[in-house]
Formats: structure tokens, C-alpha cells, sequence
């Protein structure tokens, strides 16, 4: 049952993944990619990691995608002729087949079951995985938390003087 | 033979549980769809009177079958795609709107729990432990509509449209989503069952104040504020409906729109403003908790929430974009920052 559904979701967001690319209009483009982003979330919930689910469509699909959205009405991009980069999709043919190979060793190298740690299903199930998230990100991981903090307080303060010149 | 009754499952009696499950949407969606078609009613009528006119009187007994009579013409109308649409998108729009409002109220309990034989079935559709972030990434989901609706129809008044909404929900949407959080410190879970479970009994615990319920509307009141001023300028209702300012856009994103996807707008901004209610029942006046059956009260606080809604509407002028944005930003942003902070010294405090 589970198996189904994974190999479904996945379907889709590979072929929504391949639209993104695909489609001439650029509104239909990112449409497709919040599509992929929904189906992402589906495998965190698969993957009992819940809250990661719910940040994914709160940050991607509900914030990153809606500014990627504005910036295509604000620029007014229309549809795109037919590229004629035939080297770049040649470079990307082989790119992605190297990648395939560097995953496929992945996948034949480790199973699900090799994984060791102290939190398995049984802990997120008895003790919630918002929690387990933020107790790890307020202890353990404090300063990669910290040092992410300040590089967002850098960007906005970027952001800000390069949209104002005079402050 | 006699068994203490168990909370059912999918695992403990399959059939009963889809069957369960089936009829709690479907009522859930019924009772929605049905406050959706007289929440127009309602609203001319309390809108009409306020401005001393009748409203509608004439289609059935106080005018009573206007809705169904909007929704018969509505449906009947000829349905227009502009030529230079965006035709995939200009479809998806409407639904993209109503679709977030409609699955959000799938994590909101609506009453206590309901025993049947030897199983308790809870009054909710489902219980995430991640409720109220759903429905947060539901509110960002709800974008879409508007952006779509104001990029696809190729239109200047629709793009304008879309541009202000995208403005207005995104930085509203922070505030909102901010002021609930100081909500979640309190009750120490993210379902929405277990911050209703939190405000049952007397306020704080205090056996003296048993006459007060434990709902955060008293612990929480700036939170409170904050979160229903930010949902309606998340759900464009006035004071806050930029999008759609009849005297600047014409009608702002849905200008273009006609017949059945025009009628799904409307339904939307209904359909949100039932979700927002409830969302603002739940975590701030106790869900279901209170003197009458748990479904009863709920029902009775959403509606009191949709009241005070249209009440609003027929109170104030519409903010100007300056306003708009020096109120998201400057004002709503950091006071809700600031309540967090401070429930967060009162949490540590306390404890």
C-alpha cells in the first residue's frame, strides 16, 4: 500500500519535474514545480518527519514560489521559443546520467534497515517530531542554527541597501 | 461482556472507521458549503439593515431562496475564457482559491468525542499532530488563486489586482502566523485537539475563577487581536479588500472572470471566512468547549466570528496601500514579536 503510493507520488513529481523544464509559458513552469514541491511534502510524511512536511509547502511552495510567481508578473516574461543551446542539453544529458549512476550506487549501497541512531519511527511516534527538531536544533546544532541566522540578517541587510540607496 | 471503549482505527474495525471517516466529511463539507450559500444571505441582511434597507425580500419567504437564485444564474451565465488567457492557469485559479479553504477545516475538531458501541469516534476529521502549521501552509497555499487569477487573465486591472494581493497576503500571513505561535507556547502541542484540550476547566487553573474558561482570548488577548485583524486582511475582507477596490481596479483579479468561476471567488472568500472562524474558535475561545453540546458551541462561536465580520464590513472604509503595508510591517509585525517574547518570560516565569 505504502510501496503503491510512494511509486506514485513519485511519478508525478517526476513528470511535473520534467514539465518544469518543459513548458513554454513560465507561469505553467512554476506551477509544475509547486506541484513537485507538494510531492516532496507527501514523502516527508512518508518519511514520519511530519513537521518537515508542513515547512515545505509553508516555505516553498507558500512563500519561495509565490515570489518567484510575482517576480514573472512584475517582469512580464511571455512564452519562450524553442532554445537553441543544443551543447547545453547535450552537457545536461550527461550530467544527469552521471548523477543517475552516483544515486543508483547509493541506493544499491545501503537499505532502510542499515540506518542505526537513537531516534527510529517508534520515538517520533511517541514523542512528536516537532519536538525532537526543535530540542536538536537548541542544543546540539546551536551554532550551524546561529550562524544560519546571521547569514539571513546579512541578506536582509543586503536587501535592503541595495534597494535604497539613500537610507 | 463489557470493554472500556478505544479510540478507532483503521486497524481495529476497518469498516466502521472508512465509514466513520466518510460520514465526518461529508458532513463537515455539507455543513460548509451550507453556512457558505446563506453566509450571502446573512450578509446582505445584516449589511441591508445596517444601512436601514431591507436586503433581499423578494425570492421566497425574506428572501430566503437568494442564494440558490445567485447560484442558478451564476450557473446559467455564459462562461468567457479571454482569447490572450493563459488558459490552463486561468481555469486552475478559482479552484486553487476554494481548494486550501475547503482542506483546511479538515484538521479543525469541531466536538468532543462520540462513543458508539465500543469505539470513541472523535468529532474531527483528522488529528495531525502538526495542525496548526497545516493550516498556515494551507493560508500560503491560498495565494495561488489570486496570483494565478491576476497573471492568467492578461488583463492590467487584474494584474494590479494580483500584485496588491500577493503584497497583502504575504506579509500578512507573517503576522497572523507569529501571533499563534505564542498561542502554541502555552498549550505545548501543535494539534489542534490538544490546544482545545488546553483551555478547558477555569482560567489558569484557579478554582476561583471557575466561572472564566481557560480560553486564550484571556490569556492571549494582543495575540488574539493580532491574529483576527491578520486573517482578515488574509481572506481580503474589508477594510482590507485592495484586491478587488471596485473604484480603482474595477473588480481587481476577477475582473475577467465570468458565470461559474466568478460564483467560485465568491464562494472562496465565504469559504475562507468560515476556515478563519473556526481556526480563531479553536485556538482562541475553546473549540468546542462550552454549555451546549461540543458541535452546538462550536457552530455558535463560528458564527458570532462571521457576525462580527460582516459587522466590520459595514463599519469601515477601506485602508489605502500605504496603510496597508505601514500597518503589516511597522505595527502587527512587531507587536506580535514583541508577545512572543513576552510569553515566552511569562512561560519561563510561570514555570
Amino acid at each position: 500500500m505504502e510501496a503503491m503510493l510512494f511509486y506514485l507520488v513519485a511519478l508525478v513529481s517526476v513528470i511535473s519535474a520534467f514539465f518544469v523544464t518543459k513548458c513554454r509559458n513560465p507561469i505553467n513552469s512554476a506551477l509544475c514545480l509547486v506541484t513537485t514541491f507538494l510531492c516532496l511534502a507527501v514523502f516527508y510524511v512518508m518519511l514520519q518527519a511530519p513537521f518537515m512536511a508542513a515547512i515545505q509547502i509553508m516555505v516553498y511552495a507558500g512563500a519561495i514560489m509565490v515570489l518567484i510567481i510575482f517576480v514573472i508578473m512584475l517582469l512580464n516574461i511571455g512564452s519562450v521559443g524553442k532554445s537553441r543551446y543544443t551543447h547545453g542539453v547535450a552537457g545536461a544529458i550527461v550530467l544527469s546520467f552521471l548523477s543517475f549512476i552516483v544515486a543508483a550506487k547509493f541506493i544499491a549501497g545501503g537499505t532502510v534497515s542499515k540506518a542505526v541512531g537513537d531516534i527510529s519511527a517508534e520515538v517520533v511516534q511517541s514523542y512528536g517530531h516537532t519536538e525532537l527538531i526543535g530540542k536538536a536544533m537548541f542544543t546540539e546544532f546551536l551554532l550551524p542554527f546561529e550562524i544560519a541566522s546571521i547569514l539571513l540578517l546579512v541578506a536582509i541587510v543586503g536587501a535592503v541597501i541595495l534597494s535604497k540607496r539613500k537610507v | 461482556m463489557v470493554m472500556t471503549p478505544e479510540v478507532l482505527t483503521l486497524s481495529n474495525n476497518p469498516i466502521l472507521f472508512t465509514v466513520a471517516m466518510l460520514a465526518k466529511i461529508l458532513v463537515a463539507f455539507a455543513v460548509t458549503m451550507l453556512i457558505v450559500a446563506y453566509a450571502t444571505w446573512v450578509e446582505r441582511k445584516v449589511i441591508g439593515r445596517m444601512q436601514t434597507r431591507m436586503g433581499p425580500t423578494m425570492t421566497g419567504p425574506k428572501g430566503l431562496l437568494q442564494p440558490i437564485a445567485d447560484g442558478l444564474k451564476l450557473f446559467f451565465k455564459e462562461d468567457i475564457i479571454p482569447a490572450e488567457a493563459s488558459k490552463f492557469a486561468f481555469i486552475l485559479a478559482p479552484m486553487m482559491l476554494l481548494g486550501p479553504a475547503l482542506i483546511s477545516i479538515a484538521v479543525i475538531p469541531f466536538g468532543g468525542d462520540l462513543t458508539i458501541g465500543n469505539y470513541i469516534i472523535p468529532l474531527q476529521i483528522t488529528d495531525l499532530n502538526v495542525g496548526v502549521l497545516y493550516i498556515l501552509a494551507m493560508a500560503g497555499l491560498g495565494v495561488y488563486g489570486i496570483v494565478l487569477a491576476g497573471v492568467a487573465s492578461n488583463s492590467k486591472y487584474s494584474l494590479l489586482g494580483g500584485i496588491r494581493s500577493t503584497a497583502q497576503m504575504v506579509s500578512y500571513e507573517l503576522a497572523a502566523g507569529l501571533s499563534i505561535i505564542a498561542v502554541f507556547m502555552l498549550s505545548e502541542t501543535l494539534s489542534m485537539r490538544g490546544i482545545v484540550a488546553a483551555q478547558q476547566g477555569p482560567l489558569w487553573g484557579f478554582e476561583a475563577l471557575s466561572l472564566i474558561p481557560n480560553w486564550y482570548i484571556f490569556t492571549q488577548p494582543l495575540a488574539f487581536g493580532l491574529f483576527v485583524v491578520g486573517s482578515m486582511a488574509e481572506i481580503n475582507r474589508t477594510p482590507f479588500d485592495l484586491p478587488e477596490a471596485e473604484t480603482e481596479l474595477v473588480s481587481g483579479f476577477c475582473t475577467e472572470y465570468s458565470s461559474m468561476k466568478y460564483a467560485l471567488f465568491f464562494m472562496a472568500e465565504y469559504a475562507n471566512m468560515i476556515t478563519v472562524s473556526a481556526i480563531a474558535a479553536t485556538l482562541f475561545l475553546g473549540g468546542w468547549g462550552g454549555v451546549f453540546w461540543g458541535p452546538v458551541n462550536f457552530l455558535l462561536k463560528v458564527f458570532g466570528f462571521m457576525f462580527f465580520f460582516i459587522w466590520i464590513r459595514a463599519t469601515f472604509p477601506r485602508v489605502r496601500y500605504d496603510q496597508l503595508m505601514f500597518i503589516g510591517w511597522k505595527v502587527m509585525l512587531p507587536l506580535s514579536l514583541a508577545n512572543i517574547v513576552l510569553t515566552a518570560i511569562a512561560v519561563l516565569l510561570w514555570q
